[in-house]
């Protein structure tokens, strides 16, 4: 169970101190449940807040008032080893894939094990191929990422996320940069590995149709705030904020 | 027509050890530059805003002193630290005391270098790292050096070939190596074929490095 509870995020212009006509207000009192082995979206525009408030839950970012607590434990309050030991329980995939360009695709999945231990064993490596078959890429574990499509690195990226046996899979618009088939093979993944370890994931996205395929529950975001949420049959049946009705496309496009 | 077999047996070996010598002087200053400017531009990476381990304080300081370092002209900080360059050196005149103003003059320039290498790595791909729960020092090894790689070996290049300048330069105060020939034989004495002949041999150096270094670059870049 993820809760987040009074979040709020100041981004003060560089060069100056404290809060000021100037700073950005990114997060504003932020208060969202996610429960275990949730698919839970969280869409909005751009700039409506969905990367920082996601940046939040693994501490990318730190939220300059409220907490976010993590079964039990407030995660903010960690710092150095212990933070190191949460993040390995928080996966993460972004929407360029965030591979190492430099390393192969086995390297890639295998570099949560070297940030855990230090080394690669034996071991690792079988289990990195392990999840690489998972993915459909097994053959592909001595390429590099450059050699592979757009979806193939998305799913190393995924393989990645898995390698550490998180309860938590962040998803920054992890299809955003992929055409639809790919999109398609990424969800149903997702989806797949949500119902097979019962991991949760939090996708963050700007498109409807992300979460009418894969969504349990949502979250609408606009201009720092939540404006709506509930589970998504609710929300895509009766949206009552305007910026959910602008998102579903149920607005004159051309008003 | 000059007599090409009476100009190698005058200037031969001169030009010979020229080369040796300017050879020995853009490496090892360049080698040891290195070590302290990689340092340099990881820490200026990582204590630069927004960095890894922000710390404005660190890194205003040490940004001054790169700037200071980068600011004088080679031939006048070649002069002006001669006193230390004769405490570490015990020199100040040929390769063994050019090395020390050389690496004075070249590890901040490598420090910027390297920084704006690791700069143009992804933010997303440090991201990725973080969130994967590695420590800094193993960002730094494991992605941020290796990824830079390609950018860095480019800037090995840039380096060597400033640094084959700053000796020419130091010809002029003894240092030894092809631009002190230069300057001895070729303007003070008039012998336009030995200028001629440092001049094509500063040249084919230029192209050697550029050449090897744009080679390894692309062996070691896998994007």
């Amino acid at each position: 169970m993820i809760s987040i509870q009074h979040v709020s995020k100041t981004f003060s212009p560089v060069g100056h101190r404290g809060a000021d006509a100037t700073a950005v207000h990114a997060l504003n009192d932020i208060n969202l449940e996610i429960a275990d082995g949730d698919i839970f979206g969280i869409i909005g525009m751009s700039g409506a807040g969905k990367s920082t408030l996601v940046r939040t839950i693994n501490l990318l970012e730190r939220p300059t008032e409220g907490r976010v607590v993590v079964d039990g434990q407030d995660v903010t309050q960690l710092a150095g080893a212990d933070l190191r030991a949460y993040r390995r329980r928080v996966a993460m995939i972004f929407q360029n894939f965030g591979l190492l360009a430099q390393k192969t695709v086995l390297a890639n999945v295998c570099f949560p094990f070297l940030a855990a231990a230090g080394k690669v064993t034996e071991a690792d490596r079988e289990r990195a191929l392990g999840l690489l078959e998972r993915v459909g890429l097994k053959e592909k574990a001595n390429a590099y990422p450059s050699q592979l499509s757009g979806g193939q690195q998305q799913r190393v990226a995924i393989a990645r996320a898995l390698a550490c046996d998180p309860e938590v899979i962040l998803c920054d618009e992890a299809t955003s940069a992929l055409d639809p088939k790919s999109t398609n093979t990424i969800l149903k993944l997702l989806r797949d590995i949500n119902r097979e370890t019962h991991v949760t994931l939090v996708v963050i996205t700007h498109s409807m149709d992300v979460v009418e395929k894969i969504c349990k529950n949502v979250a609408v975001l606009e201009n720092g705030r939540v404006v709506e949420q509930g589970p998504v049959e609710r929300v895509f049946e009766a949206p009552s904020a305007q910026a959910t009705r602008v998102l579903l496309g149920r607005v004159d496009w051309d008003a | 027509m000059p007599d090409i077999a009476a100009f190698i047996d005058q200037f031969g070996a001169l030009l010979a050890q020229g080369t040796v010598d300017t050879l020995i002087m853009v490496f090892l200053s360049t080698g040891i530059a290195y070590v302290f400017g990689i340092l340099l531009g990881v820490i200026l990476h990582l204590t630069a805003p927004g960095g890894l381990r922000p710390a404005p304080v660190v890194n205003a300081v040490l940004g001054w002193i790169v700037n200071i370092g980068r600011s004088l002209p080679f031939i006048i900080l070649l002069v002006a630290i001669m006193p230390v360059t004769m405490l570490v050196a015990h020199a100040t005149t040929g390769v063994q005391g050019v090395v020390f103003p050389l690496v004075v003059a070249t590890a901040p320039f490598v420090a910027r270098m390297v920084e704006q290498s690791l700069a143009e790595v992804p933010r997303e791909v440090v991201e990725a790292t973080e969130a994967c729960g590695a420590s800094v020092p193993r960002i730094v090894f494991s992605a941020l050096l290796p990824e830079a790689l390609p950018s860095i070996v480019r800037g090995v290049a840039v380096t060597l070939i400033a640094v084959l300048g700053y000796t020419a330069i130091a010809g002029a105060v003894g240092a030894g190596g092809l631009g002190d020939i230069a300057i001895r034989y070729g303007y003070y004495r008039y012998e336009d074929q030995v200028m001629i002949v440092t001049v094509v041999l500063l040249v084919i150096l230029v192209q050697v490095i550029q050449s090897v270094c744009n080679l390894i670059a692309r062996k070691v870049d896998h994007r």
